[in-house]
């Protein structure tokens, strides 16, 4: 079960952390081309999963009140708003336009001159837990606590969590949050983050988020047949011109092992609030010990050689 | 204009998160290797006739100790569950190993520390069990001077084995700047404790340790790149400023002046004040690289650019 590639590079996660055999293992392609920031992810999400309010701010952040994934936010929509940029020319898919003539109501001309696009882009992106491959979190987690599915997902323990908070900066994303607050709230002092609906998996039933997406942004299934989907998927946006579309975390070959979440993204993954070549921590951890280790025997030795002189 | 920023974000705000650590870790990475150091010049005393040197370091490090106990459960988010800790043994996880290391530290050192308690009893009182503490002083002095080094040690990867870049980043040398602030800590309090004249052992530690504290921090900033700048910045700047001065101070003291009771007793406190100043220094450094999205996203930006992104290769 432990083998070469336990700490980093490409495996089945639940095979590797000891289920003989696992069901296939699953996760969500989140295809941000077609989410229209409708947020019912982050409702059915809260509901579901019984999450609290994270407080009720105005951010000033385009129509982003959630700010970033937390504690109490284990569906997060980032909403970026961009002037547009040139692209390959377009190809007419045939859909209806918004826009007439580039003149909106007010009468402002809102395209870029000579051309029948939006001087402006609107990107939208649900973001959510990776379920790495290499999950950081749950190698750091000093009491178990954070687990790996059968279905190759990362999972907290509620019970046995004793709000240490070392998964809190060893996620690359800064998923996992230990819970703060409301007061009252149930969990609070412990680690907190999504689950891919564990119990709804359990069920044969589909994640809440992916069960209330209206556009299918979010799909859930098996990961094999998602990182398939999401590669066609790149491939007709690139020959339809959408040359800016690119998968984020879908590489078992990357940083992470490849995410058991990954995107379909339209812009640089730090656009959306993502690192853009994560790294799991613990793939530098058996050269950590041994650093460690040698500075031990430095300190012994040094002491030894404190008391190798003369008395005084 | 110029724009400032030669990096994109997601308005601003942080890619990873800060460890929701408070004070309470940098204290309890100090009094660890206070207590650690001290254990090793409690043996050394023991072997070489220096009872003062032994006795101020069996008490050290029962006070460190506890210390980091009070500290370490006080941080938790349910520090009811504290013995959850031990319902496992994990080697991806250095809090685990560092529980259990301290798990075999902390009592062996705490018997030698009743040990010399008991010692201090009139001789007729002493229950049996007492006797038994007594009689088992030594050897346990020498067993937790050697599971000590360990314990000085491991805090290092505890931090770096984060995705905060300045801790992380700081992996190769953070263990040697650790481990010789925990000699100029223990040294700095030998050196406060105990009489010159058995104190040389202590002064030596203390001066050897501030040096590798120094040497260490120095080539850990070169090798950080940008993830150097937190620790020029902000709090953890003066906390790093402070510490230089402090170790420098404490460390010429020793040398210069240390069979000088108060001479020795200010440069113990110096050294001992340094060593407080690097662990908050290296924590506060970490906490704001996690609060400033730059430090995660332009090292892994420029790798990207560089045409060289992580990958695995067998």
């Amino acid at each position: 079960m432990i083998g070469k590639t336990s700490l980093f590079g490409p495996v089945n996660p639940a095979r590797d952390a000891g289920y003989d055999d696992p069901p296939a293992r699953k996760g969500f392609f989140t295809d941000t081309s077609i989410c229209i920031g409708c947020k019912a992810c982050e409702v059915a999400c809260k509901e579901w999963n019984e999450v609290p309010d994270n407080g009720f701010d105005m951010l000033g952040m385009s129509y982003d009140n959630t700010g970033s994934l937390n504690a109490n936010s284990w569906r997060h929509v980032a909403f970026v708003e961009q002037p547009a940029r040139p692209t390959a020319p377009p190809v007419d898919l045939g859909m209806p336009t918004l826009l007439h003539d580039g003149v909106a109501d007010d009468g402002q001309q809102t395209t870029v001159a000579g051309e029948d696009r939006p001087d402006f882009r609107w990107l939208m992106s649900s973001d959510v837990c990776k379920h790495c491959t290499h999950a950081a979190c749950l190698d750091v987690c000093p009491t178990g606590s954070l687990f790996r599915t059968e279905f190759g997902t990362v999972v907290v323990q509620d019970d046995i969590c004793n709000g240490c908070g070392y998964c809190v900066p060893a996620c690359p994303y800064g998923v996992i949050e230990r819970r703060e607050r409301p007061e009252a709230a149930k969990n609070v002092g412990i680690a907190q983050k999504c689950t891919l609906c564990y119990d709804r998996l359990g069920a044969g039933m589909t994640p809440a988020c992916a069960q209330a997406c209206p556009t299918q942004s979010i799909q859930f299934g098996d990961v094999d047949e998602l990182r398939e989907r999401a590669k066609q998927r790149v491939e007709a946006l690139q020959a339809g011109g959408v040359t800016d579309a690119r998968l984020y975390g879908a590489d078992p070959e990357d940083g992470v092992g490849g995410a058991g979440a990954f995107f379909l993204l339209l812009d640089e993954p730090e656009v959306y609030g993502l690192p853009p070549d994560p790294v799991v921590t613990t793939r530098d951890l058996p050269h950590m010990y041994q650093r460690a280790v040698v500075a031990a025997g430095a300190l012994l030795l040094g002491a030894v050689l404190s008391f190798l002189e003369r008395r005084s | 204009m110029v724009p400032e920023a030669t990096f994109t974000s997601y308005s601003g705000l942080p890619v990873v998160k800060a460890s929701p650590w408070k004070a309470d870790i940098p204290a309890y990475m100090f009094f660890g290797g206070m207590a650690a150091g001290s254990s090793l010049l409690a043996a050394g005393g023991d072997l070489t006739g220096r009872p003062a040197l032994r006795r101020a370091g069996r008490f050290t490090a029962l006070i460190g100790l506890s210390a980091t106990m009070a500290t370490l459960v006080h941080d938790l988010g349910r520090p009811g569950r504290f013995l959850n800790m031990l319902r496992t043994a994990k080697l991806t996880s250095p809090m685990s190993v560092g529980t259990w290391i301290l798990s075999t530290y902390g009592p062996i050192a705490g018997v030698a520390a009743a040990a010399e308690l008991v010692d201090m009893l009139p001789e007729r009182r002493v229950p049996a069990l007492f006797r038994l503490v007594s009689a088992v002083g030594r050897p346990a002095g020498f067993v937790a001077a050697l599971t000590a080094p360990p314990v000085a040690a491991y805090t290092a990867v505890l931090l770096s084995d984060t995705a905060t870049p300045s801790w992380h980043e700081a992996y190769r040398e953070l263990p040697f700047v650790f481990v010789g602030s925990a000699a100029a800590a223990a040294g700095g309090v030998g050196m406060l404790a105990v009489p010159p004249d058995q104190a040389g052992p202590a002064r030596r530690m203390a001066v050897g340790g501030a040096v590798l504290e120094l040497v260490a921090e120095q080539r850990m900033e070169s090798s950080m790149g940008i993830t150097a700048e937190p620790l020029h910045q902000g709090k953890a700047g003066r906390w790093m400023r402070a510490s230089k001065a402090l170790t420098i101070t404490g460390a010429l003291g020793s040398l210069l002046g240390g069979r000088s009771r108060p001479v020795a007793a200010v440069s113990g406190a110096a050294l001992v004040a340094g060593s407080v100043c690097t662990r908050f220094g290296i924590f506060e450094a970490g906490q704001q690289s996690a609060r400033d999205p730059k430090y995660t996203v332009v090292p892994q930006r420029e790798r990207l650019d560089r045409g060289e992104p992580t990958r695995y290769r067998g």
